[in-house]
């Protein structure tokens, strides 16, 4: 996942549910012009944010040795704008998983708020090739990726005592 | 579990309206998933993993779709059709259908015709029959 469109992740449950956090910027060039004079995050890359979460928590379960694509988008619904100076949370939770592909139901919040509900399906790639060749190394899950989960490793490591209330 | 044929059917309805966004009068009983109601590859997951939740119960892909496995050998499809070999397969594994128009152009687009809502109906009544 080369291009990188949430910020970290705060939850990570193997294989159950993942939640990460996306920050909405105004230094993001796109909102300039969706839509002048009242700048907005456009849906689709909601869907985006969503699919990164999700991919992830489909990749980790299978210790990212599957190539993970968006293969489909079985629900998305929106509830409200989002804005610059906005703070997403995504939660992903796995639906189900096999050697072929995965599902994922989500649910993007602003503080308590629902903004938007994004149901997905991957596909781990190299099992659905239909004769079709991929590079044999996993282009999907490269290393930047990996910095996402810096605060959730980072959680593991920390002990009970330390932790703030924020679970920082 | 016990349930009437009619109960499967509603339940199979519902599950093919969520997977492939069709209105659900639709779904009738001898409607072919990719040709009435526009399922792709992929969509047979999806479908499997919603059976699955629905009914409670393990849906080997392979099972309900026969036939898909085909797809992904370069022996058996060549082109986007059938070879020889990937036919004499087909044969083998769906013995009770009639292959007669399909042998004439093997088109891998028109495999999941022979698919019909019928079929999940009656792979999930067997399934139940034998709990």
């Amino acid at each position: 996942m080369r291009w990188i469109w949430i910020d970290k992740f705060v939850e990570f449950e193997s294989g159950r549910r993942a939640v990460s956090v996306k920050n909405v910027s105004m230094a993001e060039e796109h909102v300039h012009d969706n839509f002048p004079g009242f700048p907005m995050m456009p849906e689709c890359l909601m869907i985006e944010a969503m699919a990164q979460t999700g991919g992830i928590l489909v990749g980790e379960a299978r210790d990212f040795q599957e190539k993970v694509v968006l293969a489909k988008i079985s629900k998305a619904v929106f509830f409200d704008y989002v804005v610059p100076g906005d703070t997403l949370r995504l939660e992903a939770c796995m639906q189900s998983i096999a050697s072929e592909a995965a599902t994922t139901s989500g649910r993007i919040t602003r503080a308590d708020q629902l903004i938007a509900e994004i149901d997905l399906m991957f596909s781990h790639v190299d099992q659905n090739l239909a004769g079709k060749k991929f590079p044999e190394d996993n282009f999907v899950f490269t290393g930047l990726f990996t910095s996402l989960l810096r605060d959730v490793a980072l959680n593991h490591a920390c002990p009970e005592s330390q932790k703030t209330e924020s679970g920082q | 579990m016990t349930m009437s044929r009619d109960e499967i059917f509603e339940k199979v309805q519902e599950v093919l309206v969520d997977a492939l966004g069709v209105d659900d009068d639709e779904v009738t009983a001898d409607a072919t998933l990719m040709g009435d109601l526009g399922a792709e590859s992929i969509d047979f997951l999806d479908i499997v993993f919603r059976l699955e939740k629905a009914f409670g119960m393990k849906v080997p892909r392979e099972e309900l779709f026969p036939v898909e496995g085909l797809l992904n050998s370069t022996d058996l499809v060549s082109n986007g059709r059938l070879t020889d070999k990937g036919l004499a397969e087909l044969r083998a594994r769906v013995p009770h259908t009639d292959l007669t128009e399909f042998e004439k152009n093997p088109d891998i687009n028109k495999l999941a015709d022979l698919f019909t809502v019928n079929a999940i109906v009656n792979y999930v009544a067997s399934r139940l029959n034998a709990a």
